[in-house]
């Protein structure tokens, strides 16, 4: 392989890893403040986590909506619940599984004083999806796995 | 204003409220089969002041990370009154670890001090309603014989057991109902793996 495209393949690979997220740390009152402002329609929320079978499963139907729907509006955050302590290996999670969708990190370790303010109907078993549509603050919450079409039907209320 | 806004909340929780028991209860009882091949019933429990549940399995990260803490519990809390009883409901078709050969190797390895059972038709997490590993309910005996729930949710505040502060739900629940009081809070959410359901 000559050289020049052994080097072009090398810069193309550190662009793809300089282009990975660095997954944001948040408290809960900074994630609040980000669903109160959020510029996109209809945002989806995933509380997943990096050990979570069934989060894993179900990224790629989150992914495939925020690309479909994208016009509409719809975006998806994943927020990791992973310890702070476990920051790296998230980073390298998304990176690896070259999420498109935002992830950002919960740091907030005493879970009863927030499950609540995220929705009343969670227990706190993982994966949970709240979603939120900017326009009259209206909001949806979903404990368990979501396959694309059952994501569809779930948000399709809130595109109008 | 501000009764008819607790009325309105308080109506509101209720509509919310799923399937499964709450605080203030009476505890279903259970026949399910031990580690040791036995059979334990809650009903077999008759000189404590209580039990503790705990829905717990072998391959969540979360309820790995407590595996420590609740033999340290059962060790603290049976002697006063309060054995701990652990049950598994996971569908081990999809989570093999959680099979009831991996629970015997698993009490083995980490020296549990405590039953540990196997819901195998996930009837008694249904029944409790629990949702997630691991999910704890607090009963405590009445004099009938008849179990009644007085917490319900996590073992302590610190999953990942890294705050020396932590706050200790269940200890302090004992301490309360060990003092005449309700525990407060009675009822607690954390972050837990889904009970894997069968399909």
């Amino acid at each position: 392989m000559p050289k020049w495209i052994l080097g072009m393949v090398l810069w193309f690979g550190f662009g793809q890893a300089l282009l990975a997220q660095n997954v944001e740390i948040l408290t809960f009152e900074q994630l609040q403040v980000r669903i109160a402002n959020q510029k996109q329609e209809v945002v989806l929320y995933n509380f997943w986590a990096t050990w979570c079978k069934p989060c894993v499963e179900e990224m790629p139907a989150f992914e495939k909506l925020a690309l479909d729907y994208r016009e509409k509006g719809v975006a998806v955050v994943f927020v990791s619940i992973d310890f702070k302590s476990k920051h790296a290996k998230v980073v390298e999670f998304v990176g690896q599984k070259q999420l498109k969708s935002e992830v950002v990190l919960l740091n907030a370790p005493d879970y009863n004083a927030w499950i609540d303010k995220v929705s009343t109907e969670w227990s706190g078993a993982i994966p949970a999806t709240l979603v939120v549509k900017r326009t009259g603050k209206v909001s949806k919450f979903h404990e368990g796995s979501f396959t694309y079409e059952e994501l569809v039907n779930f948000i399709k209320p809130l595109l109008k | 204003m501000k009764k008819v806004c607790s009325i309105l909340a308080f109506m509101a929780f209720g509509m919310l409220a799923f399937a499964g028991i709450e605080v203030g209860d009476f505890a279903p009882d259970f026949k399910l089969k031990n580690i040791d091949g036995k059979m334990v019933s809650l009903s077999d429990y008759k000189d404590v002041k209580g039990v503790v549940v705990i829905f717990t399995c072998n391959h969540c990260p979360y309820a790995v990370l407590y595996e420590d803490r609740i033999v340290a519990l059962n060790s603290k809390l049976k002697g006063l009154g309060f054995p701990v009883v652990a049950i598994n409901s996971n569908d081990a078709s999809k989570y093999p670890d959680d099979n009831f050969e991996g629970m015997v190797k698993r009490a083995k390895d980490k020296g549990f001090n405590f039953p540990y059972l196997h819901d195998e038709s996930q009837a008694i997490a249904k029944a409790y309603g629990a949702t997630r590993t691991p999910h704890a309910f607090l009963l405590t005996r009445g004099n009938s014989g008849k179990f009644s729930v007085a917490y319900i949710g996590a073992i302590d505040n610190d999953t990942e057991n890294t705050n020396p502060d932590k706050t200790k739900y269940i200890e302090n629940a004992v301490t309360a109902i060990n003092s005449g009081k309700k525990p407060d809070p009675a009822s607690t959410k954390a972050i837990g793996c889904t009970i894997k359901w069968k399909q």
